[in-house]
């Protein structure tokens, strides 16, 4: 064949203690293709792309690149192989300035010293065929996460990739960004470079994909153009089950409209932090769903950190029950049984080296106290229970937590919350980053939690999934609160119409 | 039996460092009983280690939020003068009280710095390790104050059924350690600090007061470790008492097997490492070799421990063992 593959995989391999992450996968990209790596949570995506780019080294099976076998043993050989990867969480030094990321290890020198303005001009260069023009000298972690991609983006492809592999790189960009590191792709695409995809979004998948390739359970199930996959099928396919089923019970189960919602558990009252979040006013009843909705950035978990006491707010008051009350820290809110789910998981939620069954107890554990521990049977019990209801994977309590993907990390930080029997849990982003199963598992969780009388504030970035479970929708923009949404208000439309007022109307998405 | 299993390279160590001093010196392991006590080598490698692993069971703590404690040696140094100074006029559990208190002052201190003012441990701790023999110099009046207080000289040199009383306190000290933050959800609440300090604060643990305790306890148990060094030699010398051994203490935790970044931690294995550092050091002096070899054969040993646990050795000797 005259046209050989740019990269190509065959029979790829690889097992963790027992467990067959990998087995037997094919694999193929062609030049200035994009191509879509799918999967559910554990379908083996990101064990692929590290048994691919060699930090995790394979069991058995060939790689070729350009039609030459290769076996990387890092990250680096890869990259110089011309193999480079962007992860999700970016893989730079967000205390060096732009210009230093993009040249580390190669930066331009006279008589053996950094040649900084030369390098700052370079940078300025290469940035600006992505579109870009930022302050280069400034440090890269000073810019949003969209910025620090197209960087890493930039470094990978001025390091002569050849094949470029993206690990769910829009999971934190708002819907401009998208668009902008769409645009990217397209350009690096048409040079002849062929980009690996791996994203939650099935959106973008059609939106900028040729073809995609599904795994599941470690084994690859199909390869097919994008053009000729229907949306029904591809779910399906990732899934491996009958979505009408489960599209049927999403319909019946749509929430009940409210049996007359109490008071509310809990209301803000211009609650508010100079520089921060402009004062917002919003209340909380048990067995209701308020959804805090919004672009990145609007202020939607600066409420809810105001809320929670992450951050001290400097005007307006809580009240819970109708008694304002202070809370000064996580403590004081945990007193006061409210709980809160980080957006950030691997920051701001696992402790990773520590098991589930700690991570599950350790909120419990922390308002009592230190010296009413919570015996060892009872943490066996409470962490084996939350495992069983939330079915988190694999069901060993004993676990570290860092060892689990993204979705049963998030299932354990729930049970971390609902094991302290809260009133109002504020839960942030509670779906990103995880697969299309456990996305279901959890908003069923969100519902019966209602249902249980849990008064609930959920912030997201997908409408539609808002739209779904929420009886009231907050919807926020440049860090204020600018429209509530009611019963029969509530839709896609009526909260993009909100969030849009004054932004122009082409940076925002279409409704599905 | 899982901490057993989870300690075999620092026990295997151990045994092979005993067996190796038994080979240079053929007396190594025989005992004999005079004057109500144990006598012989292997009794001074715990008797002469019990400060050291005093030193650890507060510095394993430490490490185990991701600080240190580089303070613990001069701590050790300001509570022997201030035991030594009072042992010959006041009693002697108002001689410990003072003592005692005092290094937990200086551990509070410690943690003021780094839980509340948020300085680096290493240089928060820096702080008191050189301004503390300066203390302990003015306690002592720049002499080395000596005691005859039978009391006192009982901690260092007594026994309780024949065991010397350092290691009696060492044994005691361990299963208070272990009481105070394993029969509690201290010890997880350490281990989720120094895991993740963030994550732990937005549980709702009181991060700043985990991390005050244990600069607290660490100076408690340094507090002691300098009384048994003081009551050893009946005399407190506020320029070598307890000199380096802050490097000693860190050696043993880390030859534990805990992350100097943070996270978990073992108090017995702690305390086994201590002893591993000082069998060791008995051994090079009953071999006859000079001493000078002594932080060689120290670093070699900590080396080969620290390769024992390495992940990376611990998936090579897996593939030796499964030939495929």
């Amino acid at each position: 064949m005259s046209d050989t593959p740019l990269l190509s995989v065959r029979g790829l391999s690889k097992s963790f203690a027992g467990h067959q992450a990998l087995a037997g996968v094919d694999f193929t990209l062609r030049r200035g293709e994009i191509h879509a790596l799918l999967g559910e949570n554990g379908a083996g995506k990101s064990t692929f792309i590290k048994t691919v780019t060699g930090i995790v080294r394979r069991d058995a099976g060939d790689v070729w690149l350009d039609g030459v076998p290769i076996a990387p043993r890092s990250a680096e050989e890869s990259a110089r192989a011309g193999i480079a990867t962007v992860y999700q969480e970016v893989g730079l030094l967000p205390n060096l300035t732009v210009a230093q990321n993009l040249f580390l290890g190669r930066e331009p020198t006279r008589f053996g010293l950094v040649r900084a303005r030369a390098m700052r001009q370079r940078a300025r260069e290469r940035l600006a065929e992505f579109g870009l023009a930022i302050d280069v000298g400034a440090p890269l972690g000073s810019f949003p996460v969209a910025v620090q991609h197209l960087v890493a983006i930039a470094r990978a492809v001025d390091l002569s990739a050849r094949a470029l592999i993206l690990d769910e790189p829009t999971a934190s960009l708002d819907t401009h960004e998208v668009t902008v590191l769409f645009g990217v792709m397209r350009r690096l695409a048409a040079q002849g470079i062929g980009i690996v995809f791996v994203t939650h979004f099935l959106e973008q998948v059609y939106a900028i994909t040729d073809r995609i390739t599904v795994l599941r359970n470690g084994r690859l199930v199909t390869e097919r153009e994008t053009a000729q996959f229907p949306r029904l099928d591809l779910v399906r396919t990732m899934l491996g089950r009958d979505l009408a089923e489960d599209e049927g019970r999403a319909e019946t189960g749509a929430r009940a409209p409210r049996i007359e919602a109490g008071p509310p558990v809990l209301r803000a009252d211009k609650l508010g932090k100079a520089g921060y979040l402009r004062p917002v006013d919003l209340t909380v009843a048990g067995g209701e769903v308020v959804g805090l909705a919004g672009l990145l950035g609007s202020g939607r978990t600066e409420t809810a950190r105001l809320l929670f006491g992450a951050e001290r707010p400097d005007q307006g008051r809580i009240l819970l029950d109708g008694k304002p009350v202070r809370i000064a820290g996580p403590r004081d809110a945990l007193k006061h049984r409210l709980g809160y789910c980080p957006e950030e998981r691997k920051t701001d939620g696992i402790v990773a080296d520590l098991t589930v069954r700690e991570n599950i107890v350790l909120a419990l554990q922390a308002r009592r106290g230190p010296f009413r521990p919570v015996g060892g049977a009872a943490q066996d019990r409470i962490a084996r229970d939350f495992i069983a209801k939330l079915d988190i994977r694999p069901p060993d309590p004993e676990r570290p937590i860092g060892l689990l993907s993204g979705g049963n990390q998030q299932k354990a930080l729930l049970a971390r919350w609902l094991a302290t029997e809260p009133r109002l849990l504020i839960l942030d982003e509670p779906t990103r980053g995880i697969d299309v199963g456990a996305h279901a598992e959890i908003i069923r969780l969100i519902r019966s939690l209602c249902d249980a009388g849990l008064a609930l504030l959920v912030i997201s970035s997908e409408l539609e999934e808002i739209v779904t479970y929420s009886d009231r929708v907050i919807v926020m923009r440049d860090r204020a609160q600018v429209a509530e949404l009611a019963d029969g208000a509530i839709d896609v439309t009526a909260i993009l119409r909100a969030i849009a007022a004054e932004a122009a109307p082409a940076s925002l998405p279409e409704p599905a | 039996m899982r901490a057993l299993r989870a300690g075999a390279p620092q026990l295997l160590a151990f045994l092979a460092v005993l067996l190796a001093d038994r080979l240079v010196a053929p007396q190594f392991l025989d005992l004999h009983w005079q004057d109500g006590r144990l006598f012989g080598s292997l009794v001074d490698v715990f008797n002469r280690g019990a400060p050291v692993a005093l030193l650890s069971l507060g510095m394993v703590l430490v490490v185990a939020t991701g600080g240190i404690d580089l303070s613990v040696g001069a701590v050790m140094a300001i509570a022997g003068a201030v035991a030594a100074s009072l042992a010959d006029s006041q009693p002697l559990p108002l001689v410990l009280a003072a003592a005692l208190a005092t290094g937990l002052v200086c551990g509070l201190w410690n943690g003021l710095l780094v839980a509340v003012l948020r300085i680096q441990p290493i240089v928060a701790t820096l702080i008191l390790m050189v301004a503390g023999r300066g203390i302990a110099q003015l306690i002592t009046e720049g002499r080395i104050i000596t005691f005859a207080s039978p009391d006192l000289a009982f901690l260092g040199g007594g026994a309780v059924l024949g065991v010397p009383m350092p290691v009696v306190l060492v044994l005691g000290m361990l299963l208070l350690t272990l009481a105070l933050v394993r029969g509690t959800a201290l010890g997880l609440m350490i281990e989720a600090t120094g895991g993740n300090a963030r994550a732990s604060a937005l549980a709702g643990i009181d991060t700043r007061a985990v991390t005050l305790a244990v600069y607290a306890w660490s100076g408690f148990c340094a507090a002691l470790a300098g009384v048994v060094a003081a009551a050893d030699i009946l005399g407190a010398d506020a320029n070598n008492a307890g000199l380096w051994l802050e490097l000693d203490a860190i050696l043993a935790v880390v030859v534990a097997g805990s992350s100097l970044l943070g996270g978990r931690f073992s108090l017995w294995l702690a305390v086994l490492g201590a002893f591993l550092i000082q069998a060791m050091n008995t051994g090079i002096l009953l071999s006859g070799l000079p001493p000078e070899l002594n932080l060689v054969v120290k670093a070699a040993v900590v080396l080969a421990v620290l390769l024992l646990q390495s992940p990376r050795l611990a998936g090579l000797s897996l593939l030796l063992r499964s030939p495929r």
